[in-house]
């Protein structure tokens, strides 16, 4: 080992310091002059043994340290190398299976911190110097700390009934654990319910949804709690205590059959109230049942459009004809408690509000309609029996699809909501199919990457659908010639040929993209997680650790993360399902010590300390008159550390010694 | 008693004579002071502005310089105007370089310019400043059952648009039924009039016009209403050569101004509602 230099020093009875700085190849060793720093570690006051190395946490990089521990009776650790995110549980496992105490270490980031960010060789090297004798001064001050173990509850919560939750609930229940699926609505299904065909495969979504639905209400190790909503969420990794609320359905849903005679009976003779499931194209009557596949089957209803409800005098015509006796005019909202040991989202998404772009005429126009609308229409199952017809019941000759509604655009959403250009392609395919119209696509350009997308648009392309490079810069109906006449135009700049056009059509399809729920800020506060700047949740790492959050025991998956289409999805909730096995089937889990703890001769029994926490880590003992940190709660932000006015709080890893040592050497020369 | 700074502009002492006759009486018939900035002079509006920014900065700051001595809202009614004015202030408060440029200039002649004035359109006044409550209360004859196209061209919702929507703007929609009278659904509310185009490229101005104009009689509007001088000047102006190459449309083109005077009981004299080309007095009739 020719490449080790190394000089020992007696301590003068100081703690014994080995110090290693890592050449990370040339990340480190191209900027630093590792081995001056090794020299000039080397002689400062408790350090034994000063090393350089070109990659640390190789295995011979921790065997040495491991043989110097041993050899040298080393009882500190310092390492300088990269973050302490990427290697600080390297070195701490090293150190341990030497037989030191894998808290006497402290790591030194030169490369993100140093070499990486620097461009002059001599002040770099100087500030490794800084950096690595702040740290030599620290860890003297280091305590010996074990890490807390806690047990795991094996039950698993999931919030949201489309098919993210439907999958990551039964990949879990199939697991042999105890689920409660939690959803907002009266039904499971999501979006995807609402959908007619899937691309690129064109299969029908609810031939390939609906198993699954039944699936989850029938699996005996799911809990299924339909209409209802998480409304307090306590606790911490592996032993969550949640809060549901259940909204009253005024039908009692374990005598509810789904016969739907109710509904036959209501004393509305026809459908008469805008329904949410068809998006406002079909009729429903204060009774109702989302759709024939609803799960579960199960009638509800809305207290805003039934007489008996605004007036107090209806025969209750629907109650009447139940033989199951399961109308409860009288329900009540139920708060039910449940443990969990982890907890995963997937609340989805939002479709973005197409009047946001009045230039495009939704909501002025009846031919303009938005791509979920389209869902419906072209759904067998729609207010239409997916017969694509106007409002006004006529037949398109031609329909022009826009594209990136609400996505890629500075006005609004910057982002590509990913599935819009494909789900376009489809209802083109199944407007021509349905109807005969000519479809206009009108893109920014066509991004269909995944498996045989690109070969889905090439199939559209021969189908004859016609395709516009532009942004539509206004769906109006003046018009200029004979032909125009009581029709909607696209006025498009078409790029590829150079020239503004006007196309007239029947029907104008907006394909909005997709956003955050509108109430993604509080149910991220609910789960103590946080939202990129767009305002979908924020995974803990792009790409390492795409469904875990920054809250240990919660994890996200589907389009609440970001817009995704169903095999992402569906892959994301698989992955969040796996995820909380391994958090789960390890039984319990390992809290780091940096926490914070009362001194309790020492506090005074004000209580700053007791609002100022973030995780609700601190109660007041009333008895005692003393603040009480609950260590397993702790995150060691040091907010009450800080704050304490009788400095009677101590935090684990940042006490005041090892602190202001620390200040001291970075600051001494 | 309100009081705002009057900014005139070129527009408002020729072609758009008749807006100026109408936005003062109806100012004075509301009790909102207009007071005239002394010594104004042109906004930097028209060829300045391409041909070199920096002088078309100094000339709008001048103005601004002057109304700043006193604490008081400018109202600008022309749209080329409120768009230069506002353009100025954004500009000088985003580039440093230009506004110590432009400062120095202003110095030698005296002023100092500090971009505290507030450049408003009438509009905006009468909407959130004098209020469509007070409005309705004012007036005294409402415009029944007449049939308006609102027509606002592009400068006063783009590229900003600080007091109303830039797509769909409703704010003189609102004046004109508070007035008593009816708008007709009217996509083209800020398309181009044809703007210098009328002059220059007669072809595609001339046909940019027609399609409003005969765009908004199609829609069974009995005038087009409007706020802009050059707008009114190029819809007004150009019917005769319009006639010419498409069809004879003849609408009279207003200020929402003077549809707003009519309704509060000005008389139609005081309104400049002679000075049109095409005739209003269909629209005056049984007035």
């Amino acid at each position: 080992m020719t490449d080790i230099k190394e000089r020992r020093n007696d301590t003068d009875g100081l703690p014994r310091i080995g110090f290693y700085i890592c050449h990370c190849g040339t990340n480190i060793a191209g900027m630093i002059d590792v081995a001056e720093v090794r020299e000039y570690v080397a002689a400062l006051p408790g350090v034994a043994v000063s090393r350089d190395y070109k990659y640390m946490c190789s295995d011979p990089g921790q065997e040495l340290i491991g043989a110097d521990i041993k050899e040298h009776k080393l009882e500190r650790l310092v390492v300088a190398a990269c973050s302490p995110n990427l290697h600080e549980e390297t070195f701490r496992k090293a150190a341990a299976r030497a037989g030191l105490n894998p808290f006497y270490f402290q790591m030194v980031n030169i490369r993100e911190h140093v070499s990486w960010v620097h461009e002059d060789k001599i002040s770099a090297t100087e500030k490794a110097k800084d950096l690595a004798r702040a740290a030599v001064y620290r860890v003297r001050f280091h305590k010996p700390l074990d890490k807390q173990s806690v047990p795991v509850d094996p039950n698993v919560l999931v919030v949201g009934g489309g098919i993210a939750g439907i999958h990551a609930a039964l990949t879990l229940a199939n697991a042999g654990k105890k689920v409660t699926l939690v959803e907002r609505e009266a039904t499971i299904g999501g979006h995807m319910a609402m959908f007619d065909k899937t691309f690129p495969t064109l299969d029908c979504a609810a031939c390939i949804l609906t198993p699954k639905m039944s699936a989850v209400k029938s699996h005996p190790n799911i809990t299924l709690w339909t209409y209802s909503e998480v409304a307090k969420v306590d606790g911490y990794v592996g032993n969550y205590k949640v809060t549901v609320k259940r909204k009253p359905r005024y039908v009692k849903e374990d005598l509810c059959v789904g016969c739907m005679e109710c509904i036959e009976a209501c004393v509305f003779k026809e459908p008469k109230f805008a329904d949410w499931f068809n998006q406002g194209l079909g009729k429903r009557k204060p009774v109702y049942i989302d759709f024939p596949q609803a799960t579960p089957k199960v009638v509800l209803i809305d207290p805003e459009t039934c007489i008996q409800f605004k007036t107090g005098k209806c025969k209750k015509s629907c109650a009447e004809v139940c033989d199951r006796k399961a109308f409860d005019f009288n329900q009540k909202e139920e708060f039910k408690d449940i443990r969990v040991g982890a907890i995963i989202l997937a609340t989805g998404f939002k479709v973005y509000d197409a009047k946001r772009d009045p230039h495009y005429g939704y909501g002025r126009y009846p031919g303009v309609y938005t791509a979920l609308e389209i869902e419906r229409l072209v759904n067998a199952s729609g207010p239409t029996s997916g017969e694509v017809v106007l409002r006004d019941g006529r037949r398109p000759r031609a329909v022009g699809i826009i594209h990136c509604v609400g996505s890629r655009d500075e006005k609004t959403n910057k982002w590509c909501s990913r599935v819009c250009c494909m789900y376009s392609l489809k209802l083109a395919h199944l407007i021509k199919e349905h109807s005969g119209a000519e479809v206009y696509n009108f893109y920014i350009d066509v991004r269909a990457p995944g498996k045989a997308y690109e070969e889905f648009y090439d199939k559209l392309l021969s189908e004859g659908v016609h395709f516009i490079r532009g942004r539509v810069a206004e769906v109006t109906d003046w018009n200029m010639t004979p032909e125009e006449e009581g029709r909607l135009v696209l006025r498009v700049e078409d790029t590829l040929a150079g020239f503004v056009r006007r196309i007239p059509v029947d029907m104008v399809v907006l394909a909005t993209g997709l956003e955050p729920r509108a109430d993604a800020q509080e149910v991220r506060r609910l789960f103590n997680i946080g939202c990129g700047n767009e305002g979908f949740f924020q995974e803990r790492h792009p790409k390492l650790a795409p469904v875990n959050t920054f809250t240990d025991g919660i994890f996200i998956a589907g389009a609440c993360q970001a817009p995704k289409d169903i095999p992402d999805t569906v892959a994301q909730a698989g992955a969040a399902a796996a995820e909380a096995l391994a958090l789960i089937d390890a039984g319990h889990v390992e809290l780091e010590p940096n926490t914070a703890h009362v001194v309790e001769e020492e506090c005074c029994g004000c209580k700053s300390c007791v609002p100022l926490c973030p995780y609700s880590a601190i109660t007041f003992d009333e008895a005692k008159k003393k603040a009480v940190i609950n260590e397993v709660l702790c995150k060691g932000c040091g907010v009450c550390v800080a704050a304490c006015p009788s400095g009677s709080i101590r935090q684990n890893l940042f006490e005041d010694a090892e602190i202001f040592s620390e200040i001291e050497g970075v600051l001494a020369k | 008693m309100m009081k705002y700074l009057y900014y005139p502009g070129c527009s408002l002492k020729g072609t758009g004579k008749a807006y100026e006759e109408s936005l003062l009486a109806v100012f004075r018939a509301l009790d909102v002071e207009l007071r005239e900035i002394e010594d104004w002079n042109c906004c930097g509006a028209t060829a300045y502005m391409s041909v070199e920014e920096s002088k078309s900065y100094a000339l709008a700051s001048r103005n601004l310089a002057i109304a700043e001595r006193e604490n008081l809202d400018v109202v600008a009614p022309c749209s080329a105007c409120y768009l230069v004015l506002n353009k100025t202030q954004k500009s000088l408060q985003e580039h440093p370089d230009i506004r110590r440029h432009v400062t120095q200039a202003l110095k030698a002649a005296g002023l100092d310019y500090k971009g505290t004035a507030r450049v408003r359109h009438p509009l905006d006044v009468l909407i959130n400043d004098v209020g469509l409550e007070e409005i309705a209360r004012r007036i005294k004859s409402p415009l029944q059952g007449r049939k308006f196209a609102p027509y606002y061209g592009c400068q006063i919702v783009r590229p900003y648009a600080s007091f109303d929507d830039q797509y769909n703007p409703e704010t003189m929609d609102k004046i004109i039924k508070a007035a008593g009278a009816e708008c007709v659904p009217y996509p083209l509310k800020t398309h181009c009039c044809g703007g210098s185009l009328t002059g220059t490229l007669p072809e595609i101005g001339l046909r940019l016009a027609y399609i409003i104009i005969k765009e908004a009689k199609k829609r069974g509007a009995e005038a087009i209403v409007t706020l802009c001088p050059l707008c009114q000047f190029n819809l007004d102006g150009y019917q005769g050569q319009i006639a010419g190459k498409y069809e004879r449309v003849d609408l009279p083109v207003l200020y929402f101004t003077q549809v707003l005077g009519l309704a509060m009981g000005l008389p139609a004299g005081e309104l400049g509602l002679q000075r049109g080309i095409i005739s209003a007095a269909a629209v005056l009739a049984g007035r």
